[in-house]
């Protein structure tokens, strides 16, 4: 099923579509004014991009100098080509431990290389702590957004998911009290764990930290106690400089909920006294897309979610009408550059409206992106064939001027003869909710002729 | 006398012809000297959004020919002026004369504002107008500052409206969401669009306005489809309309 079926079977419920939208718009409405609480925004934006551009084009060297830095600290620093062997590197990390209890604070890259799975069918148990995913996590679910994993849900319907997973009371649905239900669960776990794993948000070259942005503080819970800390990253979460840091936090969490930071940011900087530090730097498939030219810049995602609030598709079609787990428009745009054929439809998940190139804190062109990636999908041959043709006639005719002024008239004398029964039907999707318009018996061109002569 | 060289988006031309009339007189009013190429047909828009850049190119190649020569382009229109713009490089880029197109193509209002600084229109619409700010005028063009970015309040085409006498302007509550059209996207995926265009449509009515007006009419043909459906009493005009004083 492409984005359109599952789109309108989402919309279809029109209550609870209005509802996630409301939802998400509130959050980019505070968004615009975290972002309007900076006189230099603009400037800003313009700066991260800029940092993040220099990135891209020393690369191996920003990472390497990373791991040297890193390695001097005391982390220990390994290279995973994919998602299959940066859970190997994992699991052999947890299992020559004997750690059977892994807590785990918010990481979309986990989510893309199937960690979970993987572990629990090792005989570990993992344990999401960010409480959007451990949500989704009880409800078997993967998240619908990538800040707000569990933002599809109401409280009502976590209410039932926590009495039946959790032990809460029947019909609670008060957020204190299910957050409240949630941190005493969760609480037990990260007593009982033996090891803990958190994302990276940045890593920084110079000095060799890391940086991992949290607002419920379960990244710190996680990696305070267990004896071993595994920190798994993208490689394009790299920046060259400790004081590039302050650019991103000042964007981050004003784009991604208003906040002007967020409640926690963990710098680590080496393992703790007594425990160890392992950092897993992950490709599955990011310089593939780094040697693209055209696609590059969607490598700069600081993962903030703005474009997904902002989406008039995403908000009215939620996270899970999308093919690949990062939904909106920079999901849409990531998500062909792995596999074309499989999310052939999500480049055209989009009114092409440009909202979500004006919201991203790093400024990638998503909107462009996304029709660059029409013509890629086209240019594979992804496109239903009806529909290139379609293209090829109607650009065929077009080339002809006659022709064109010719099938126009054609079809407005249909249109004004025919039963509105019969236009109705013939218009498609079009007039399933929509009328045509009204067509008038000349055209412009015969108009402008008639009342001003030749032109 | 300035010479514009009049571009009446295909769909315009097919089923608003009044909006392209109303374009003229509005350029002739302001000093201009119109002339319409009739050779013209489509800019190509929506082959190049579907991704079908060999079905835009040959278009592409003939508006280029088609638009020699004359001072400026100027059209009713922000998304197609968009695509030719911003979007003709890919397509036409280093040929003779696309330089002068992409430096001299300007939407309507934009080009009032821009180059003939127009200030102040003579004319009177004692209606309450919302304002349906289109995206590709908004954002690809800057017709407006946009409700994403902070820098400094500016609406060309409010500006413009503001100066009618009797027009009481409304702002929706959601400033410039999209209204669903989107080209192909319209079917492609109807069940948002529809939704995403009853929803502006709403906001609009929250207003109390009785005219939703904006400078592309291909979004004021998706949201009239679905009014006229629902049998609401708003209705659509086109900027150009009002600007000529056609209340």
């Amino acid at each position: 099923m492409g984005h359109a079926e599952s789109a309108a079977l989402f919309v279809r419920d029109d209550e609870r579509t209005h509802w996630h939208d409301q939802a998400l718009w509130f959050v980019r409405q505070k968004r615009d004014a975290g972002a309007r609480s900076v006189p230099d925004w603009e400037a800003l934006r313009e700066r991260a991009e800029a940092i993040k551009a220099h990135t891209q084009s020393r690369m191996a060297e920003y990472l390497e100098e990373f791991e040297r830095n890193a390695t001097r600290l005391g982390a220990t620093v390994h290279w995973a080509r994919d998602g299959e062997e940066h859970n190997r590197i994992v699991h052999g990390l947890l299992q020559a431990r004997g750690a059977k209890l892994l807590v785990k604070s918010k990481s979309m890259l986990t989510e893309e290389c199937h960690l979970n799975p993987y572990l629990e069918a090792r005989g570990i148990e993992v344990v999401d702590t960010d409480l959007g995913e451990r949500i989704v996590q009880l409800n078997h679910q993967p998240p619908s957004h990538i800040v707000m994993p569990a933002i599809h849900m109401k409280r009502e319907e976590i209410g039932v998911l926590f009495h039946d997973t959790i032990g809460t009371q029947a019909g609670l649905t008060d957020p204190k009290a299910l957050t409240e239900a949630a941190r005493q669960h969760l609480r037990q776990k990260f007593l009982g764990a033996t090891a803990g794993m958190t994302g990276v948000n940045f890593a920084i070259a110079e000095t060799g930290g890391i940086v991992v942005v949290t607002n419920e503080g379960n990244a710190d819970m996680g990696t305070s106690l267990p004896p071993i800390h595994i920190a798994s990253m993208g490689i394009e979460k790299v920046i060259p400089r400790a004081e590039d840091l302050g650019v991103f936090l000042r964007l981050l969490a004003r784009s991604a909920t208003g906040q002007p930071v967020s409640s926690y940011t963990s710098h680590f900087h080496g393992p703790r006294r007594g425990s160890e530090l392992h950092v897993v730097v992950v490709d599955n498939g990011r310089s593939a897309l780094l040697r693209e030219a055209g696609f590059r810049r969607a490598l700069a995602c600081i993962r903030c979610g703005a474009c997904l609030n902002t989406c008039p598709v995403y908000r009215r079609s939620g996270g899970y009408s999308y093919t690949w787990l990062i939904p909106g428009p920079i999901g849409s745009t990531l998500a062909p550059g792995r596999d074309p054929a499989a999310h052939a439809s999500l480049p055209f998940a989009s009114s092409l409206c440009g909202s979500c190139t004006d919201v991203c804190p790093v400024r990638i062109d998503l909107h462009h992106q996304l029709l660059a990636w029409r013509r890629e999908i086209v240019a594979r041959g992804l496109l239903p064939a009806g529909k290139r043709w379609g293209m090829r006639l109607a650009s065929w005719l077009l080339r002809f001027t006659w022709l064109y002024a010719l099938a126009g008239r054609a079809a407005r004398f249909f249109l004004r003869v025919l039963p509105p029964a019969w236009t109705r039907g013939l218009s498609g999707a079009w007039g399933r909710q929509r009328e045509l318009p009204v067509a008038p018996p000349e055209s412009f061109r015969e108009l402008y002729r008639r009342t001003r002569g030749q032109p | 006398m300035i010479t514009v060289g009049l571009f009446i988006p295909c769909y315009v031309d097919q089923f608003f012809p009044h909006v392209g009339m109303a374009t003229v007189r509005v350029l002739e009013r302001h000093g201009v000297r119109v002339e319409f190429p009739e050779e013209q047909t489509c800019c190509g828009q929506p082959m190049a959004n579907s991704g079908c850049a060999d079905e835009a190119r040959p278009l592409a190649e003939k508006f280029l020919r088609v638009f020699q020569g004359f001072d400026y382009v100027v059209a009713p229109s922000g998304s197609c002026v968009s695509m030719v713009r911003n979007h003709y490089d890919g397509l036409v880029g280093g040929r003779s004369g696309h330089e002068h197109l992409k430096a001299h193509s300007y939407e309507l209002c934009e080009f009032l504002h821009d180059v003939l600084h127009v200030e102040q229109v003579e004319g009177r619409f004692p209606h309450r107008v919302g304002l349906h700010r289109s995206c590709h005028g908004l954002r690809e063009l800057r017709l407006g500052a946009g409700s994403e970015r902070n820098v400094p309040g500016f609406d060309k085409v409010k500006k413009l409206l503001s100066s009618l006498e009797g027009i009481t302007l409304l702002e929706p509550s959601r400033a410039d969401e999209c209204c669903g059209f989107g080209g192909t996207f319209a079917v492609n995926e109807e069940a948002v669009s529809c939704m995403m265009g009853k929803d502006r449509i709403a906001d609009h009515e929250k207003q109390g306005a009785e005219v939703i007006a904006g400078v592309d009419m291909s979004c004021l043909m998706h949201m009239d489809g679905l009014i006229r459906r629902a049998g609401k009493p708003i209705r659509v005009r086109h900027v150009a309309e009002l600007l000529a004083g056609e209340g």
